[in-house]
């Protein structure tokens, strides 16, 4: 391949990276017009928690559409075990990393290092992926659903068993910290050593504007999650885009046909659907765990529909749109409405306890009690938009935002070869 | 496949009879759904570089045994051996790998990828397939070799079915024809020694017909590539294949080319019974 | 397709021996555990205690009653699961949030009617928090009326969730259907905390207690929950058995095209199934709460999963299957707790859901198809 042929498809990358680019940026954009509409003065530290907070989520969501894009957009495998996939990756790494001796009440773990946690729970994640594989893919794709979904119940059961807290593995003590969670070496703190460390004058600068330290951190944390998500599409775009790519998208086509131009399609599924939960349990613990801790209670199913919604919203079958997909989803129907609903306040009018006394007023022609109460649950209620948003897609859009393009799955320029040049390819 | 090996197959074909070097060799086949038995002991060899056809009224067991050669289906009884070795029972992507592919009696196109995707899919051992070589920068530049050699591979085949005009159109666009034009072109990648082609012409308009039938001769005449043709025109059959096997209720009635079929009292009544 | 499935169906019958010796040899075992824990010995093996223990018969009657109890709502909210599985071609993940509507739209009615003239406030009673325990003795028309407006109300849910969800996407795949179903069941549940909350709310405590055979001890709401199941369990089998609609349903779950075909109405059927699904979700989740005596915004959605194992352990299709792996079910997750911790007789169920998927996918009792 010519310099001149890099340097194109360099090019042509370009303008995917600038599209998710400006997306989030304008999604930042909207969250800062927020901090300055109700932050007042505060607005500056507002604004840094907003973002943060919603860069943390899209970072999160965008790693999981991404593995879940992988197995079921490519593949056509309908995993919906996602939570209990995050769960044996995060509740490894947790293990692995927490501190020999915790505080009291807490639970031992191994304490290594983290980034050896990290590994540990990706491989864990992908061999219990790789596992659960094996007999599962043979299944039809709506009973997959049910096995993984039922799967990843049972994982979530077991780790908050209390049998499982604090147990002896060859005279080592370790747990799970059943109901109660476990501790252990936050991915935060590299965050943090940053900030602490050669980030100190920004830290001063930002201070100046009264941009709060753990706000900050957080912010750092969520920039950090989106350099996860850029190598993880990086890798997954050279997966998708080369010949292993063609064969998984053949299987969600035509397994059948597949086979019979000789590909070892169940082979072929079991890497794709351990290489996604690989992924997904890096997720488990860089998402749910940023804060050095877990339980139970971070993995139910609910999790795993959400990622689904934000792949569906993007556009199932496009790496791109996986991460256009979780920034849609988790910046304006999860993170927006709730923070609207906390700071939009309707004048005097105070929320009601309940939807009688709200619906009351409309007797007395006063729509403001319905509105207030409205606007105080909204929170509950995006949830609905969620919902009423994912009909609506599979109804008019089923390609999503980004599904209808076409990402050739090959590694090089499909373009017809200039006659001649291709000599020794003749036959 | 080298040159050379092609060349000896074409001479095989050429110089021995139809039964002396049987390629594929299919004895006492047996399929049961259940308690329907739809191939009954099958027994037929198709020879090297030879075009057989496979004809018998509908119901005869034509498909199952297709289905049973190609491993879609596990045989109840009986043995299929090809190039000499036993294949039964084995799964279709290993019958592939060892040059036994077929096509579908409906056209069966990816039709969410492109009809180029579709083509480059086809050849086998493609070291892309390994994840780790497509992912690491060191290794990928084999798979980048090999791509490039794959992908104009797969543009001289859609000129030779002449349906390159449609290389970057989602395979699900084309037109009946095209399809199965397109089916050619993608086992033809896989560099196989035995087509099985399940009714290849149905619903395919004359001029295209004229066109495949062609081609067929043509990979035939050149590569010494060994077909084995369902068909239900039986003009095509007679006028194409010069050998000829006749299936009736799950086994195989009459053998022989097409002069001796015509003769064939009970052909004639096995067709007059079962298709009335 | 046809080819693939025959495929895949005759691996499923090549492991399916293996795995059914794994099952048979692991449920020999259980059993003979039970019988030295009912018989109070315990068989040491090598130093380790390898089955035994203590158990009377008294507590393991009380757990099958437990089981039973909550096995026959679980079957008859799994019926129209069952029928939407097979006569609509999807799984219908918004049939637990089903079951919350109906028993939230029953308990309401309920509360509100036997609250009149006690004076306490409707907003009060609408939000299931005055605090009163229902029982069918002490309240009996309220709670047989709430049970009326559990069915009926969940009628009406489903129809107009057909109307505007499912109905426009009748020809779709079965997976695009089974993620709008995802979505109706975060808007559907979700409008339910909207509406009454997040909490959980006590509603039911027995009234009166009896002991049968002075071993079993069962509260009057227990007694409903069994009588009303069993009764329409029952009217279930009848309409299937003796109506010319009942008849044309179990045509359509067997063969849609074919029903098509030889003029069976279809969208009459599939009104009916919604129908009569919709309605014994929502009564089987009032009973339910009728039983356990709290209600709260998701606790159908929680229950999803176990109508799903009763389901498919039952073979997806089969109304009785349903009823029976209802039952099964409710006594794998009840009678777990001989053998394992508590915090794990939940997982057990779930496991028993997947082994059936991968050993035998037409259900324990045969696959033979509907009804």
């Amino acid at each position: 391949m010519s310099a001149v042929d890099t340097v194109r498809n360099r090019l042509d990358a370009l303008p995917d990276v600038g599209l998710v680019v400006a997306f989030i940026a304008s999604i930042w954009a909207v969250m800062l017009v927020l901090a300055i509409a109700v932050g007042g003065a505060n607005w500056a530290n507002l604004a840094a928690g907003f973002i943060g907070s919603v860069t943390v989520l899209i970072g999160g969501y965008a790693i999981l559409a991404l593995a879940l894009n992988l197995q079921w957009g490519y593949t056509g495998l309908f995993n919906i075990g996602i939570a209990g996939f995050m769960a044996v990756g995060a509740y490894t790494t947790a293990v692995l990393t927490a501190p020999t001796d915790p505080a009291a009440g807490a639970v031992p773990g191994l304490g290594l290092p983290l980034w050896v946690g990290l590994i540990g729970g990706m491989a864990m994640a992908a061999i219990i992926g790789g596992l659960a594989a094996l007999p599962a893919l043979r299944l039809k794709a709506d009973y997959l659903a049910i096995v993984t979904v039922a799967f990843s119940e049972i994982i979530r059961l077991i780790v908050n068993w209390d049998g499982l807290a604090e147990v002896s593995l060859l005279g080592v003590p370790i747990g799970t910290g059943g109901a109660t969670g476990i501790s252990f070496k936050s991915a935060n703190q590299v965050a943090s050593t940053f900030i602490n460390g050669v980030g100190q004058p920004l830290v001063a600068a930002m201070e100046g504007v009264g941009v709060s330290g753990p706000n900050l951190a957080n912010l750092t944390y969520g920039i950090l999650l989106l350099l996860v998500v850029a190598a993880s599409y990086w890798v997954l775009a050279r997966i998708t885009n080369s010949p292993f790519g063609r064969v998984l998208k053949a299987i969600r086509e035509d397994e059948t046909v597949t086979q019979s131009l000789g590909k070892d399609t169940r082979l072929f599924k079991i890497k794709t659907f351990m290489i996604g939960c690989a992924l997904m349990g890096l997720a488990g613990v860089l998402f749910r765990g940023q804060a050095g801790y877990i339980s139970p209670q971070q993995f139910r199913p609910t999790i795993t529909f959400y990622v689904f919604a934000a792949l569906i919203i993007g556009g199932s079958g496009s790496n791109t749109g996986s991460i256009i997909g979780a920034a849609t989803f988790s910046g304006l129907l999860f993170y927006l409405p709730a923070r609207l609903g906390e700071n939009v306040s309707l004048g005097g009018t105070r929320a009601p306890g309940n939807i009688i006394d709200a619906v009351a007023g409309l007797g007395s022609l006063d729509p403001l009690p319905l509105l207030a109460y409205t606007i105080s649950n909204v929170s509950t209620l995006r949830f609905v938009l969620i919902g009423v948003v994912l009909i609506y897609i599979i109804q008019n859009q089923p390609d999503g935002l980004l599904g209808h393009r076409n990402e050739p799955a090959t590694s090089v320029s499909l373009d017809r070869p200039q006659s001649g040049s291709g000599g020794e390819a003749d036959e | 496949m080298s040159e050379p090996e092609a060349t000896a197959r074409q001479e095989t074909a050429v110089t021995s009879d139809a039964i002396d070097s049987p390629l594929l060799v299919v004895d006492g086949l047996r399929k049961e759904f259940g308690g329907v038995v739809a191939v009954d002991g099958a027994t037929f060899s198709v020879a090297e570089g030879s075009l057989t056809g496979l004809i018998g009224p509908n119901g005869a067991g034509k498909s199952t045994t297709f289905n049973c050669i190609t491993g879609i289906h596990e045989p109840t009884g009986g043995r299929v051996t090809f190039d000499g070795q036993s294949i039964t029972g084995l799964p279709p992507y290993t019958l592939a790998n060892r040059g036994l592919v077929r096509t579908f009696q409906i056209a069966r196109e990816l039709s969410e990828m492109t009809v180029l995707e579709n083509v480059m899919l086809a050849p086998g051992g493609q070291v892309g397939e390994s994840v780790i070589r497509s992912v690491t920068p060191g290794l990928r530049g084999d798979v980048i070799e090999a791509e490039t050699a794959v992908r104009d591979r797969a543009w001289e085949t859609l000129e030779f079915f002449e349906i390159d005009h449609l290389a970057h159109e989602n395979a699900g666009n084309l037109s009946g024809g095209q399809r199965k034009l397109l089916e050619m072109a993608r086992v033809l990648m896989t560099d196989p020694e035995m087509i099985l082609l399940d009714e290849p012409l149905a619903g395919v308009n004359p001029t295209l017909e004229e066109k495949l039938l062609e081609r067929i001769h043509e990979l035939r005449r050149e590569q010494g590539l060994t077909f084995l043709l369902v068909e239900h025109d039986m003009d095509v059959i007679m006028n194409n294949c010069e050998h000829i096997i006749v299936m009736h209720q799950g086994s195989v009635l009459a053998e022989g080319d097409a002069e001796t079929i015509k003769s064939d009292e009970r052909v004639l009544e096995a067709y007059l019974g079962g298709d009335v | 397709m046809g080819i693939a499935e025959f495929a895949s169906d005759g691996r499923v019958v090549m492991g399916d021996r293996p795995g059914a010796v794994v099952v048979a040899a692991v449920s020999g075992f259980l059993l003979l555990d039970l019988v030295a824990k009912l018989a109070g010995t315990t068989v040491f093996f090598l130093g380790t205690k390898l089955l035994g223990g203590s158990l009377t018969v008294g507590s393991l009657l009380s757990m099958v009653v437990d089981g039973l109890l909550v096995g026959l709502a679980v079957g008859l909210a799994g019926i129209g699961l069952s029928m939407t599985y097979s006569i609509l071609d999807f799984a219908n993940f918004a049939h637990g949030d089903t079951v919350t509507a109906g028993a939230f739209l029953g308990w309401v009615a309920a509360y509100i009617t036997a609250g009149l003239g006690t004076g306490a406030p409707i907003s009060e009673l609408f939000m299931l928090n005055s605090g009163r325990q229902l029982s069918t003795v002490s309240t009996f028309f309220p709670v047989l009326l709430g049970l009326v407006v559990a069915g009926v109300g969940s009628v009406a849910v489903v129809l107009l969730v057909d109307r505007l969800t499912y109905r426009p996407m009748r020809n779709t795949d079965n997976i695009s259907l089974l993620i709008a179903s995802i979505g109706v069941a975060l808007a559907l549940r979700y409008l339910i905390a909207f509406i009454f909350g997040t909490q959980t709310s006590g509603v039911a405590s027995g009234g009166l207690r009896v002991t049968l055979f002075s071993m079993i001890s069962v509260t009057d709401n227990e007694i409903t929950l069994l009588v009303v199941s069993v009764l329409l369990m029952l009217g279930v089998h009848l309409l299937l058995q003796r109506t010319k609609l009942g008849k044309a349903m179990r045509a359509m779950a067997d063969n849609e095209d074919l029903a098509r075909v030889t003029g069976i109405p279809t969208e009459r059927v599939i009104r009916l199934t919604w129908i009569l699904g919709g309605g014994l979700a929502g009564i089987g989740g009032y009973l339910l709460v009728l039983e356990s005596g709290t209600i709260s915004f998701n606790f159908g959605w929680i229950l999803l999963l176990l109508i799903f194992a009763a389901v498919i352990v039952g073979g997806i299709g089969s109304i009785y299957g349903a009823m029976a792996g209802g039952i099964l079910i409710g006594l794998v997750d009840s009678l777990a707790l001989i053998w394992l911790p508590s915090g794990l007789t939940r997982a057990s169920a779930f496991l028993v859901l997947i082994v059936v998927l991968l050993l035998r996918p037409s259900g324990i009792f045969g696959g033979v198809s509907t009804a």
